[in-house]
């Protein structure tokens, strides 16, 4: 523990965001960081808990006293360490991850948690810096090859430590660029793509063969890969979106959020965009369906092209600001929360229903809501109903629908190797991961839906783990 | 039947654990001449001193009494008409027979035997005449035949002595391995041509009645030694009553097991000039299955019987300390030395009497903890016993009043009729040999062999060994490092919340798999920082202990160490020694591990026959090493490896002639050196430990270089050690080297027989096979391959802060999570969850107690008794107004007073606001520091706590650091703020178990409405304690698990010391139901508990009351940090910062809700198990079956049946408490003094009261006082009144918590605890009038006097035993010379003291100020000038006090000494030293500073107004 009074002297500070008006002009990350002393003056804040609940709150368990109170004594490399050694991509959920450590944090109880994904981020940028941070290639090979399909963050967790481990890894991704959601799904505003590129570099240098442009069960036969490689890991995300089936749902203007996203990913990243494929939100009322994390990506990237206006709706009601009784620490708190893009400049609403897509000649030129209340019944299930008299029917050019996701893609590569699926659709796996096919594991959405980037990561390391097993078993 | 001894071990209970502590004395002419009077005088001694006995469940059986005597040949020629011949030409003896005539017959025929073959003369066999009726029922019940018989010889009269030693020694050994079926009743008191002892399983004044033979006016001696026992049992032994053949000793031998086993294994090698031929007829030396001071009795006996005097003998085993600090002679010095390697001293509390019926005597060990006072009268005749007063004598004829000294020795020759001082004796023992010089030119220092070459601390492949030994993160920074820095071991807080080693699924270290043991009640642990000078580490290697009954410079040929770890270093030029006498054989602590089991055995073996063949070479020392790990090689666990070497050298009578040396890897805790040591170890290389600060050092993780590390890592080791050591009440490493001061939890008896013979194990456990796995495990790991590493660092493995796939910790962030959560929003329905998840993971399993599960019997739950009536049992633990904020301590308080509990103040006393409102708490506590324990403080509780220990640090004391002392802190503890405030490890008036039962006496006097409870902690033998502390009428007793949390403890004592609850309770239930003490106690148990089901598994076990601390702190917000010692606590619960506190978020409301569902639970639990009332489950072990699921791959080999035993007696007797355990105290003086006070108590009229008193007169005043504090509180009634005149002697604690208005003058003098707790009150003692003898040279009052005093005057005119004015508080006091440890531990108050004082004056004191008249200038030597300063006395104010004081001593006390003194004022002024702690003189400073400021600012000239 670097400071056992640290907590009680240094306030938590956040480096903050970029002024709104600068960072809505282009998609540099907007989180800005704290000089190396005010760094450590945040990482002794803190205890060194006999419990650490943020560790346990944590997905992949990083080690966090641990790795704060070696930020504390300047042990930059030490630090590094401890967090990589839990977690293959600790620069990204340093961006990206909504922290659920932090929630979990002692000083949480109080409001003032320790800057833990802060302190996260700071570390591995500073380690990289010191080139701390460099290939690290097995020294032996087991002979094994495996193939990782997917490349998002659960693929690439498991590639990393099977590689480690000494088994030949390949990873396949149907898209033209390594990352899956974390290069497409996520706004450069946020994380920054040299990011990923900056450890795939180091994972090319260790030895893992990347293969973009290829579409399992397509460009490889379902019995080639399995005749190829002596296990499989599906890592393909949960990639169907939870629609929204109403009147108007195919009228021009009405887009899936990820849709959207990713194009937008792909001009930063300095591709073309087809003509007549594009979607913009340029001078638009743009009105985005969901309040979740992807929700508030559309956004903060409809702002940065210019919207005409931005409103955000949710049909669940307006969360509470602060925990509720039944909501208590250490658990996750149901409660608002809001990002940058959020204080960019947009209409937040909750309690509304999509009734439908109103559209003149093919487009859409409006949207009808109407509020909704939720009661439990008697068995405690909540339910909603209309409010009657409160529809509206707002002016909206353009509609992201960003309601999550509802399973895997079965149709291909699943049906083709054909794995079972459990009841909501994932593909259906033990506690090693592995699936009902022999040497076909899953990891991830695909197995366990649609969730956090740092849960991914957990399965990729839980499958990994198993794999390894696995393959020295054999 | 008849059962003659102890009943056998059954389940918990073992014989081996029966304490027994006692009065003792003896009277004797000093002059020699015989007579009837001295021995009525010695039964006169005995009945007087009737209250430090006890008497057993039928309240008639007495623990036993007997007379030791010259023998009476008058009697046997005069009136026995024997024709025995000329004394001191026939020996004779009592001899029990088994009631059996056939099986006493062939008793009889064997000793009879015996005499002849011996060539001696048999006259014949009387019957004793003895009074049936006289002994209690179950006394009556084995009941010997007692026969005595006559022989005779033509021999000087120490050759008769020693057949008739021979004889007694046949005879015993014939008749215990015989196949007789009671051969246990054949037993032999005595057998000797000078002395004979009566004695049985009486009471005193039944053993004057028993015998017949006292009647006759005859039967005289010149000698009676008595003694009478207070035993922890109700079992009818009569062999163990007292005295023994040489001695009676009223104490506890702590290192007896070591002992014993060093005495079997010296045996091999001894050779007796005077008995020759004949000695292997008188071996074994010590008698199986008899007590610790039967032990002792034997040793001596053979040490004197084979040519050593007693003197001689005694020094040899209970030497006195002679470190630095000890002002004796250097010759003197050099002759306990020169003994100490040839034997280890036997070390406990002890104070003897012993004779052989020309000498007769008294010593006390070094640290002098039992009392022995004695009285010389002009006409020659000595009176020596544990009390002042049991005999008395008008003042005039007294010569002498004195008492024994710590490691001093009083001898009266009634040959010669002279008393020989202790300096004579010892003078003379000095110059028997020149031992000077034998040491000078064979002992060789460690340091004095010359380095031929430097070994470096680091070692190649530190990754890979730290693997293999398992050195984990913790180990390292949590552990090492602070160690390495601070020379401390680190501080931990709240209890230990992981499982036991064996139910771990983790592999664990095999040291883990021991406790430390630790002393409670019958014998006190010493305070190894405060009383530092009787304390040493010295051990030898070499050419040890070759023959003890001799003489000569060889024993001392040898290396001796002034502590027990070697650096490479050292080992190297061990090593490289080529002295003849210092050879070594290496044996290597390694097994082939691709062998697997058979590799691991065979290994085992190899090093057993390797460790006898260098025996056989002659070699001096073993060493044990296992540096030489390879891929191949792994190491044995150390301990192992030491405990079986050590066992097998013994076994084979090897082991005196080497020492052996540690080289090991392994070790690197405090635990683990005291376990090597305790299992046989001499010195111990922990070279991996020192590769690990230089580790640590090159990390840069350490601002100091290697050197000084290590040497701060090795201070912290030795003060563990003596900690360890001390918490068992033992000084010494050579005492405690090889005494196996543990016990093994989860270890198969198997192995324990084989390789730790003696210890105890209850539950079974891991084999040799589970052993080797482990050892592989770990082995494992440092090979294993990584194929991608990172560079190396150390990983946590979660066993002090919990981590993820860690070691498993009960308290985790889904069972905090849960709990807050549901007791919050009082949702029972999220109780549940919370419990079945505490439930679900007990079943890893991390407690005992879910191993079972609990029949089934369905009733309709309304049937069972409400929630209100089952939270009645519920309290909260102890936790002090000080260690935890106010408004937790106060939520505790509100939640039980609302729930029908009890909570419990914690050693800190209470603010008497609280008192009478929901705030109070019910329980006060009363512990060693005595901390705001004033007679208001004690009126007002409903049950009074005694705490003997902590679950968290069984066995020490405590310390609350100045900072964290605020005002409203240091006003409940009546001290001043900033200073530090220090509990000691005893509670100084508990060193034994009738201290016990005396200041539970106390405590009932005061407050005849309070409960009285004793708090112990599990341990084995806990059990015989709790018979014992019921014995000594306690209300409850509660056996806390070593589990329970802690403020602040040394994170070994946290995991280290002490047993899970479950196994103290189910011993102790076992215990009082084998005693039939069971029905007057109620007992409560602590230790993580949780839910309901730890409730009812430990209802099942025994407990009826169940107290929650933990878990209750958790409700109000408590989340585990274990910071608490550094007063961080961000939940605002374990600390004293304002703005900490602010974070407090806890509700009363939230614990409410907590009990309500526990209660609830509770209540469904019985409703299933078919009990309406929850009595009815309690004891029932029957109830429990053994839940076979619950396992893991190290358990399958554990086993629960002698923890779920139920004893037959269960049928018959109470399994719960039925019936209150009163003492009757209808003739307490203090009935008189309040009808006599009557005028004072309703109006506070003065009055004058006056009347003799007897040492049977203990706690006079304190009723007295309580009655005072009812009507007036803590104010008092005005000075002076209440006037109450004494004449004679007062018995212990006169005028305990005394309050002001009462002012007590005795004429005469007292016994130990005079003003315990004074509380205002005022005291004069004055020898009576008609004494000649000088008064400021005589003992006037006894030990440990205004014990915990906290406010009121004392004015002694005379001088005080030890540890005068003890924690005193406030009182002002005023004697006229002291013995040792005056003033310790004093935080507040005045004491004068006009003479001499003992040493280590002013041990622990952090205030108050003492005025000493140093008339010799040597004052500076006895102070122990740890935290006070010595100046003269030279401040206006303090010459100003210390006159006032000193004219007040004068008015009082008519002392000559205090008018000769202040009418030489200016000669006298100078020789004065004032003492004062530095932390007080800051403290003061700082007030007058203020004070000064304030002044200042009331005047215009405040430089601060004019900026």
């Amino acid at each position: 523990m670097g400071d056992p009074k640290g907590f009680m002297t240094v306030p938590r500070i956040e480096a903050g965001y970029r002024p709104v008006n600068e960072r809505v002009y282009d998609y540099g990350e907007v989180e800005q960081t704290l000089n190396e002393n005010d760094r450590k003056l945040q990482a002794s804040r803190c205890m060194d808990c006999g419990i650490p609940f943020c560790h346990w709150g944590c997905p992949v368990g990083s080690k966090i006293p641990e790795w704060q109170d070696a930020v504390y004594r300047g042990e930059k490399a030490e630090a590094y360490y401890i967090l990589h050694s839990t977690n293959s991509f600790p620069e990204i959920t340093g961006r990206v991850c909504p922290a659920p450590c932090e929630k979990s944090c002692v000083l949480a109880i109080h409001e003032e948690a320790v800057t833990i994904r802060e302190n996260e981020c700071a570390t591995v940028e500073q380690a990289f810096e010191a080139g701390i941070v460099v290939a690290n290639p097995p020294k032996t090979r087991t002979g094994k090859k495996v193939a990782v399909i997917g490349s998002g963050p659960a693929g690439l967790s498991a590639a990393d430590l099977l590689n480690r481990a000494g088994h030949l890894v390949t990873v396949f991704e149907k898209n033209d660029a390594i990352g899956g959601l974390l290069r497409y799904g996520i706004p450069d505003f946020k994380l920054n793509k040299r990011v990923i590129d900056r450890r795939l570099e180091l994972f090319v240098e260790e030895g893992i063969i990347f293969k973009p442009n290829v579409n399992v069960g397509v460009d490889i036969s379902k019995e080639d890969l399995l005749k190829k490689f002596d296990a499989v890991l599906l890592a393909i995300g949960a990639e169907k979106p939870r629609d929204l089936p109403v009147e108007g749902r195919d009228l021009d203007g009405v887009h899936f959020a990820m849709d959207f996203l990713m194009q937008q990913n792909k001009v930063v990243a300095g591709q073309t965009i087809k003509r007549g494929t594009k979607i913009t939100a340029k001078n638009k009322n743009v009105l985005v369906i969901g309040g979740g994390d992807t929700g508030s990506d559309c956004v903060g990237t409809s702002i940065r092209q210019s919207a005409k206006s931005v409103t955000q709706i949710e049909i669940l009601p307006k969360p509470p600001k602060k925990r509720v009784n039944n909501n208590p620490w250490p658990y996750w708190p149901d409660t608002l929360r809001t990002s940058s893009s959020h204080k960019e400049g947009c209409e937040r609403r909750w309690s509304l229903s999509t009734k439908r897509f109103i559209g003149q000649d093919g487009k859409l030129k409006q949207v009808e809501l109407v509020k909704v209340e939720w009661n439990k019944d008697e068995n405690g299930r909540w339910n909603m109903t209309e409010v009657p008299g409160t529809t509206e029917i707002i002016d909206v050019d353009l509609v992201l629908l960003s309601m999550g996701f509802t399973q895997p893609v079965h149709e291909g590569l699943l049906s083709d190797i054909g794995v079972e699926y459990d009841q909501r659709g994932n593909v259906k796996v033990d506690n090693k991961k592995q699936s009902s096919v022999a040497k076909v594991f899953a990891a991830g959405d695909a197995e366990k839906g649609a969730s956090l980037v740092v849960h991914a990561i957990e399965a990729g390391k839980v499958a990994a783990k198993n794999m390894d097993a696995f393959l020295r078993e054999e | 039947m008849m059962q003659t001894r102890l009943p056998k071990a059954q389940g918990l209970y073992s014989p081996d654990n029966e304490h027994d502590n006692c009065g003792i004395g003896f009277v004797a002419n000093i002059k020699g001449k015989p007579s009837n009077d001295i021995v009525m005088r010695g039964l006169e001694v005995l009945r007087n001193m009737d209250h430090r006995g006890a008497t057993g469940a039928d309240n008639s059986t007495g623990d036993g009494a007997g007379l030791l005597m010259q023998i009476p040949h008058e009697f046997i020629v005069d009136v026995l008409k024997l024709n025995v011949g000329p004394k001191g030409k026939y020996g004779t003896g009592l001899v029990f027979l088994p009631k059996d005539e056939l099986e006493a017959n062939v008793c009889i025929e064997a000793l009879t035997r015996n005499i002849e073959t011996e060539g001696l003369t048999l006259l014949g066999y009387r019957d004793v005449p003895v009074d049936k009726s006289a002994p209690g029922e179950i006394a009556k019940t084995t009941e010997p035949i007692i026969k005595q018989v006559f022989v005779k010889a033509n021999l000087e009269l120490d050759a008769l002595e020693r057949k008739l030693f021979i004889v007694r020694k046949l005879a015993e050994k014939e008749i215990r391995e015989s196949n007789l079926k009671y051969k246990d009743g054949f037993y032999q008191p005595s057998f000797s041509a000078k002395t004979i002892i009566y004695k049985g399983m009486l009471t005193p004044d039944q053993l004057r009645d028993y015998y017949l033979d006292f009647k006759n006016e005859k039967f005289k001696s010149a000698i009676a030694l008595v003694h009478s026992r207070f035993s922890t049992n109700t079992f009818p032994t009569w062999d163990l009553a007292q005295p023994f053949r040489i001695v009676a000793h009223n104490g506890e031998i702590n290192t007896v097991k070591g002992n014993r086993l060093w005495m079997q294994a010296r045996e091999g090698l001894m050779k007796s000039e005077v008995f020759g031929e004949d000695l292997k007829k008188i071996l074994p030396v010590i008698q199986p299955g008899k007590s610790d001071s039967a032990s002792f009795d034997n040793v001596l006996e053979f040490l004197h019987m084979t040519g050593r005097s007693l003197p001689h003998s005694l020094c040899m085993m209970i030497p006195e300390s002679f470190n630095q600090k000890n002002p004796i002679p250097e010759s003197l010095k050099a002759f306990y030395e020169y003994h100490s390697t040839i034997m280890e001293p036997w070390d406990g509390p002890a104070s003897m009497v012993f004779s052989d019926g020309r000498y007769i005597g008294g010593t006390l060990d070094r640290n002098g903890l039992r009392p022995s006072r004695y009285v010389i009268t002009k006409n020659d005749l000595i009176v020596m016993g544990s009390e002042v007063g049991v005999q008395t004598f008008k003042a005039e004829e007294i010569k002498e009043k004195g008492r024994l000294r710590p490691g001093k020795i009083l001898l009266v020759d009634t040959q010669l009729g002279i008393i020989i001082p202790d300096e004579e004796v010892k003078d003379q023992l000095s110059r028997r040999n020149p031992y000077q010089m034998w040491l000078k030119e064979n002992r060789m220092m460690m340091k004095d062999i010359k380095v031929k070459k430097r070994r470096p601390s680091s070692i190649e492949n530190f990754e890979m060994y730290s693997k293999v030994f398992g050195f984990s993160k913790e180990d390292m920074y949590e552990i090492i490092q602070p160690m390495s820095q601070n020379g401390v071991e680190p501080t931990g807080s709240m209890g230990n919340d992981a499982p036991p080693a064996v139910f771990s699924d983790k592999p664990k270290r095999f040291f883990d798999y021991f406790k430390q043991m630790f002393a409670q009640v019958t014998n006190p642990p010493i305070d190894p920082i405060r009383e530092g000078l009787v304390m040493a580490l010295t051990n030898y290697i070499g050419s040890l202990h070759s023959n003890i009954l001799d003489e000569n410079p060889q024993h001392c040929k040898l290396i001796k160490f002034t502590e027990p770890l070697l650096t490479n270093t050292d080992i190297g030029k061990i090593k490289d020694l080529k002295d003849e006498m210092f050879s070594h054989k290496k044996v290597q602590m390694m097994f082939p591990v691709k062998e697997g089991l058979k590799g691991f055995e065979k290994a085992i073996e190899r090093m057993l026959s390797e460790a006898e063949s260098a025996v056989d070479e002659k070699k001096n020392y073993i060493l044990l090493t296992d540096k030489i790990v390879s891929e191949e090689l792994a190491p044995i666990p150390s301990l192992l490896a030491v405990a079986a070497v050590h066992h097998h050298l013994i076994k084979k009578q090897k082991r005196m002639q080497v020492g052996i040396i540690v080289e090991t890897g392994e070790a690197r805790e405090v635990n683990h050196f005291a376990l090597l040591l305790g299992f046989g170890a001499s010195v111990i290389n922990p070279y991996m430990a020192y590769a690990a600060i230089d580790h640590i050092v090159k990390e840069g993780k350490l601002d100091i270089e290697y050197k000084e590390a290590r040497k701060n890592y090795m201070k912290a080791v030795n003060k563990g050690l003596l900690k360890v050591f001390s918490k068992m009440g033992i000084s010494t490493l050579r005492s405690y080297h090889g005494a196996q001061i543990f016990e093994a939890i989860g270890v198969s008896q198997e192995i324990i027989d084989k390789y730790f013979t003696g210890t105890t194990t209850k539950i079974g456990g891991v084999g040799i096979q589970e052993i080797c796995q482990e050892a592989t495990m770990f082995h494992q790991e440092g090979f294993k391959e990584d194929n991608a590493p990172e560079p190396f660092r150390f990983e946590s493995n979660g066993n002090y802060a919990w981590r993820k796939n860690g070691e498993h910790h009960a308290w985790n962030p889904e069972t905090i999570g849960l709990l807050q959560w549901a007791t919050r929003t009082n949702d029972y329905e999220k109780y549940k969850e919370f419990s079945r998840l505490v439930d679900e993971q007990n079943k890893k399993p991390s407690f005992i107690r879910s191993c079972f599960n609990f029949k089934k019997n369905p009733i309709p739950i309304e049937e069972v008794e409400p929630i209100e009536e089952i939270m009645k049992r519920f309290v909260t633990g102890a936790m002090s107004y000080g260690s935890i904020s106010k408004e937790a301590h106060e939520a505790l308080a509100v939640t039980m007073n609302t729930i029908g509990g009890r909570s419990n103040t914690g050693e800190g006393g209470e603010d008497p606001a609280r008192f009478g409102t929901l705030k109070n708490s019910k329980i006060k506590q009363v512990a060693s520091g005595r901390f705001g324990v004033t007679n208001n403080y004690l009126t007002n509780a409903e049950e009074l706590q005694i705490k003997i220990a902590q679950g968290a640090k069984p066995g020490e004391g405590g310390q609350l650091p100045g900072f964290k002392v605020n005002k409203i802190i240091a006003k409940t503890r009546n001290s001043t703020p900033g200073i530090t405030l220090i509990s000691p490890p005893p509670h100084h008036d508990i060193y034994s178990i009738e201290d016990l039962a005396q200041l539970i006496y106390d405590l009932k006097i005061t407050n005849p409405r309070a409960k009285v409870s004793v708090k112990l902690v599990s341990e084995d033998g806990v059990g015989t304690i709790a018979a014992g502390v019921s014995k000594a009428f306690s209300d409850v007793i509660i056996i806390a698990g070593a589990d329970g949390g802690t403020g602040a403890s040394p994170a070994s004592s946290i995991k280290h010391a002490g047993l899970p609850v479950e196994l103290g309770i189910a011993e102790t239930q076992q215990t009082l139901v084998l005693n039939n003490l069971r029905g007057r106690v109620k007992l409560q148990v602590d230790g993580q508990l949780k839910n309901g089901r730890d409730v009812i598994a430990l209802a099942c076990l025994g407990g009826e009351e169940f107290g929650f601390s933990t878990s209750a702190l958790i409700v109000l917000g408590c989340i585990m940090m274990r910071k608490c010692h550094m007063n961080t606590c961000p939940a605002g619960i374990a600390t004293q910062d304002k703005s900490l506190r602010k974070r407090f978020i806890g509700k009363s409301d939230f614990t409410v809700n907590y009990f309500k569902f526990i209660a609830q639970e509770i209540r469904e639990y019985l409703a299933e198990m078919g009990f309406r009332k929850f009595d009815e489950i309690v004891g029932r072990t029957d109830l429990l079956e053994v839940n076979k699921e619950v396992t893991n791959w190290k358990m399958k080999t554990v086993d629960f049946s002698k923890l779920l035993y139920l004893p037959k007696e269960a049928q018959d007797v109470d399994i719960h408490n039925t019936h209150p355990n009163t003492q009757d105290t209808k003739d307490h003086l203090d009935y008189e003094l309040i009808r006599d006070a009557k005028k004072a108590l309703n109006g506070a009229e003065k009055v004058w009261i006056s009347k003799s008193i007897v040492n049977v007169d203990r706690t006079v005043g304190a009723m007295l006082s309580g009655e005072v504090s009812k009507r007036y509180g803590e104010a008092g009634l005005p000075e002076d009144t209440i006037n109450t005149t004494f004449h004679g002697t007062a018995g212990q604690s006169f005028g305990a918590f005394l309050v002001k208005g009462v002012t007590f003058r005795l004429e005469g003098d007292t016994n130990d605890y005079i003003g315990k707790g004074l509380s205002g009150g005022k005291i004069v003692v004055v020898p009576p009038v008609g004494s000649t003898f000088k008064p400021e040279k005589n003992i006037i009052i006894g030990n440990t006097s205004f014990y915990g005093a906290t406010n009121g005057e004392a004015y002694i005119r005379g001088v005080a035993g030890e540890r005068f004015c003890v924690r005193n508080s406030g009182a002002k006091a005023v004697i006229e010379g002291t013995g040792d440890h005056c003033c310790e531990y004093m935080t507040g108050g005045r004491v004068v003291v006009l003479g001499k004082t003992g040493r280590n004056f002013a041990a622990g004191m952090s205030g108050g100020i003492a005025y000493v008249l140093d008339e010799n200038g040597d004052f500076d030597y006895y102070c122990n000038k740890g935290l006070v300063d010595l100046t003269p006395v030279e401040d206006k104010a303090d010459i100003k006090e210390l006159q006032t004081m000193i004219n007040n001593h004068l008015l009082n006390t008519q002392s000559t000494l205090a008018s000769k003194i202040l009418t030489r004022w200016e000669e006298y002024l100078p020789q004065f030293v004032k003492v004062i702690p530095f932390e007080y003189k800051k403290v003061l400073e700082e007030q007058k500073l203020k004070e000064l400021k304030r002044k200042l600012q009331l005047t215009e000239d405040d430089p601060s107004r004019h900026e």
